[in-house]
Parts: structure tokens; sequence; C-alpha cells
């Protein structure tokens, strides 16, 4: 099943500059398994050597984060966009 | 994704007015804020209550800037700034508040004068001051509400800290180069910062405005929204951010909207805090003594550089800028890896000799040394402020940006 990922632009130089990456997957460690092989290195970006999401970087299906949903195992829905959303501190 | 954490949302979110109704307002109050009178769900009612509104902003520069100069505007009472700055040039294409004129005054000076010429009837209080856990709580306790427009991460968890201890709203904006986050932070009515990141970016991990740029008007279409949004929670009025948060990608023109749950475990605002008092903020976010010394070991300062360059020794220099930055200035006789491709071409740096890394202010060669000693390049340093310390202090010759 494929899923729309929002890519934001402090780790877009790991996509080549694309800001949305159509991936095959169902869940959202599938989901990160072909965002690495799409784009290869982008994962440790994301992820924590463990495989886990990195505690500054959110990931949201829908409008919902997967912390507060299964984490990893969380099921994309088909025409479910998913959203990267890391931590950023600008204000000056 | 049935039972809400946040409890009865649309209650939640809707909060009593923050603050009560001044007495009155004067006739030339009146005829100035005419165009929110006749609003009806502003009216008098919300005026003077805004009037009576204090409000602290931390920070007097991107997101400060239209900040405070809405504020002052919409006539907010009592503004207090937090700001240690000087003006400088390269400020100007953001902070909107500050002009040419007041290059190297202090923001907080320049800030003053340009709030009292748009409304003077604001009570301006200056605190040149860096926020600390030390002061933090009695500087914010006089204030109702509390607009955040720092641009680094210990202040961010500690402005949030601060507002949960004294259960004061914390509206919360942050900008990085196109991307703009918004949310509004309460905990006895929603979520707080920590509920959304509970941990901090490794320090380099996430560079700031300074090292990664930012798009002036971004603080415009962010700070303008942090000053909606706490105007709608002095005056009651409509549907704050709480327990939401709004993304906003300026390349695309796309708003999002995200929600933001309150997390049962939170260890400042859930239901067993672990954080009753303000932390060491720094040794948090990574910022240890630590790796301060492990830099300071590794630095070289542009005098020291200058130094080893002019005793003849072979020095191999190595920018780990990006390529657009590279194009602005650089050493001649550098070496261009960008911090992203360090790792796949560790090869091309040298295994001994006089190995210097370089970047515009560094903080990302900083990073990098610390990667390169782990995998035992022992013989790489890098130059403490960047390739703008050396612009600064040896060759006035070179552009800084």
């Amino acid at each position: 099943m494929s899923a729309s990922v929002r890519i934001p632009t402090p780790l877009r130089s790991a996509t080549g500059g694309v800001a949305e990456v159509t991936v095959d997957a169902s869940t959202v460690r599938e989901m990160v398994a072909d965002l690495e092989r799409q784009h290869p290195g982008i994962r440790d970006r994301i992820c924590e050597e463990s495989g886990e999401i990195r505690r500054f970087v959110n990931v949201f299906v829908g409008d919902e984060d997967i912390r507060f949903l299964q984490g990893l195992e969380t099921q994309i829905p088909p025409d479910t966009q998913v959203s990267i959303i890391p931590a950023v501190a600008g204000g000056r | 994704m049935t039972s809400s954490p946040n409890g009865s949302a649309d209650q939640d979110r809707r909060p009593p007015p923050l603050v009560e109704p001044a007495e009155g307002l004067t006739n030339q109050e009146i005829r100035r804020y005419s165009r929110h009178l006749i609003i009806p769900d502003i009216a008098m009612d919300g005026q003077r209550r805004m009037k009576n509104a204090k409000v602290l902003c931390i920070g007097a520069g991107g997101l400060g800037s239209p900040v405070a100069m809405y504020l002052a505007a919409a006539g907010v009472g009592t503004l207090g700034l937090v700001d240690y700055d000087v003006v400088d040039e390269t400020n100007l294409q953001r902070q909107i508040m500050h002009g040419q004129s007041d290059v190297g005054r202090k923001k907080l000076d320049s800030a003053e004068d340009s709030i009292k010429e748009i409304n003077p009837f604001v009570n301006v209080i200056k605190h040149e001051t860096f926020v600390t856990s030390e002061n933090a709580l009695d500087l914010f306790r006089g204030y109702d509400l509390i607009i955040d427009g720092s641009d680094n991460f210990p202040t961010r968890y500690l402005v949030n800290d601060a507002c949960v201890l004294l259960g004061k709203p914390y509206v919360w904006g942050s900008i990085y180069r196109f991307d703009g986050q918004l949310s509004v932070f309460w905990a006895e009515h929603g979520p707080c910062y920590r509920c959304l990141f509970p941990e901090p970016p490794p320090p380099g991990m996430v560079p700031s405005c300074a090292e990664g740029g930012v798009l002036g008007m971004l603080c415009g279409t962010i700070g303008s929204l942090q000053t909606t949004e706490a105007v709608k929670l002095i005056t009651g009025t409509g549907d704050p951010m709480i327990g939401r948060m709004l993304i906003y990608d300026a390349l695309e023109l796309k708003f999002r909207e995200l929600k933001v749950r309150k997390d049962p475990e939170c260890p400042v605002c859930g239901k067993n805090p672990t954080v009753t008092e303000l932390i060491d903020y720094e040794a948090f976010c990574g910022v240890t003594p630590d790796v301060a010394e492990f830099a300071s070991q590794v630095s070289l300062t542009p005098r020291e550089l200058a130094d080893l360059i002019d005793s003849g020794q072979d020095v191999t220099l190595i920018d780990v800028r990006e390529p657009h930055e590279w194009e602005i200035v650089h050493f001649d006789d550098a070496k261009l890896i960008p911090v992203a491709e360090v790792i796949e071409r560790a090869s091309e740096i040298p295994q001994s000799g006089n190995v210097v890394v370089y970047c515009k202010v560094g903080a990302r060669s900083a990073e990098v040394l610390r990667w390169l000693h782990s995998v035992g390049l022992t013989n790489t340093k890098h130059l403490a402020g960047g390739i703008d310390a050396w612009a600064n202090q040896i060759d006035p010759s070179m552009p800084r940006y």
C-alpha cells in the first residue's frame, strides 16, 4: 500500500531536496524501511541505532502522533499522509 | 483513538479570559483602538483586558520583533522584553523592530524606541539578562503570559518548565529556513512542550538560524500568529492552539495542523512529575562540561591557526559547511566535505599531520570533530568560532554572513 511522507526541510538533504516521498508501506516500520531503500542514510536521521524513532523526532500518521498510538507498528491507512516533525528551536 | 487524553477537548481549549478588564479606556485610547472596539468579539471588554495584560516576550529578535510591535499596536498594557544582545547588520534582514541606525545599540533600547513610537501608552519593561534556572520563576511571576522568541533548546525547555510550574500559558513558535511551527502550551488546559518533544536533539544535530539560515518574513508569519494567540488568550476569544500544532511550509505555502496529546507520563506536567523545580537545562540538552572541555582541547583559535600556517607546517583545512556557504567565502586551499558527507568521505581526511576542520561559527565542526575522534582521527582539530571568527580577527577583507 502506498503512502505519502512529508519530509521536513532539515531532512531534505537526505532526500536530494525532495519534500514528499511516496512509500510502499502499511506500517510506520515499513515506511522507514522503504524510505531508507529509496534514500539511503535517512533512517539514521530519524531512528536510533536500536531502530526506535529518535525522541526529538515526531512521526504523525494523519494528525496523530505515533507515540500515542502503536509507535513503529502504527498502521498507515490508505490515502493518509505521514509527517516527520523534528524539533527546531530557531527564533532570532 | 476513541478516547482523548485531553478529556473534553473543546471545553479545555477554551479557557476563560486570562486577564481581568481594566477600569476603562480614555477617549484617546478609544480613538486609537477603534478598529478593535467595533469587532463584537473584542469590543470594550476585550480592549480593557488587553490594557490590563502583562506579556513577557523572550528575545527581541526575529520572532520578538513582530510580536512586540503588534502587541504594542494592539494596546497590551505592559510588555516585558528579555534580551542581552546588540543589534548587528545580519539582524536587519528579519528583525524589523530594529533599523540601520540601531546597529551597535542594545536591542532592548532599540525595541523600546520602536514600541514607544508605535504606541506611547505601552509600559515597556526591559530585562537585560539571560533567562536562567535561577531567575526564570521570579521573572515570569509578574506576567500573565509568556511568548517565546528564543533560539535554542535549553531556553525553550526552561521556559516551558517555568510556565508549567507557575501555571502560565506559553505561546511557542519556532522557525528554520522555510518552516514554521506554532503551538500554545498550557498544562492546566492541555499538553506542554515536553509532551510534544520529550527530549532535545543532541547539540549540533539541528542547526540554528545562524547556522542554517531563515527566511526573513517567516518571522512575520509565525510571530504575528503567536501574537494573535496571545490576544485570544488575554481576551478569551476564539479557539486557541492548545493541544494542536501548526506546521507552516512557506515554500509550498501549506499549513497543516497536528494534534498534540497531553502525555500522562510527562516528567513536568504528567500525573507523577519528576521535575518539580527548574533544572540545569544546558546539561539536559547535552551541553555538558565534558563536551565543552573536549571542544576546547581540540580547538585552535584563529590566532593559533594563523601562527601554525605562518610556521610553515603543512595544514589540511576541511570545510564542513554546505556548497552555497562555500560560494560566499572559504579558505583558498581548503577541501569541501559538507557535514552530511563526512562519514562516507572520511577516507579523504589525512590520518596524520595537522588537520583543521571548520564551519561558519564552530558548532558543526565541533560535532564533526567528536565523530572524527571517535573513529581514531585524533590528529584533527577545529577552528573555534569558525571562518566567521577568522574574518573578524585575522582577515577583515573576508565577507561575513
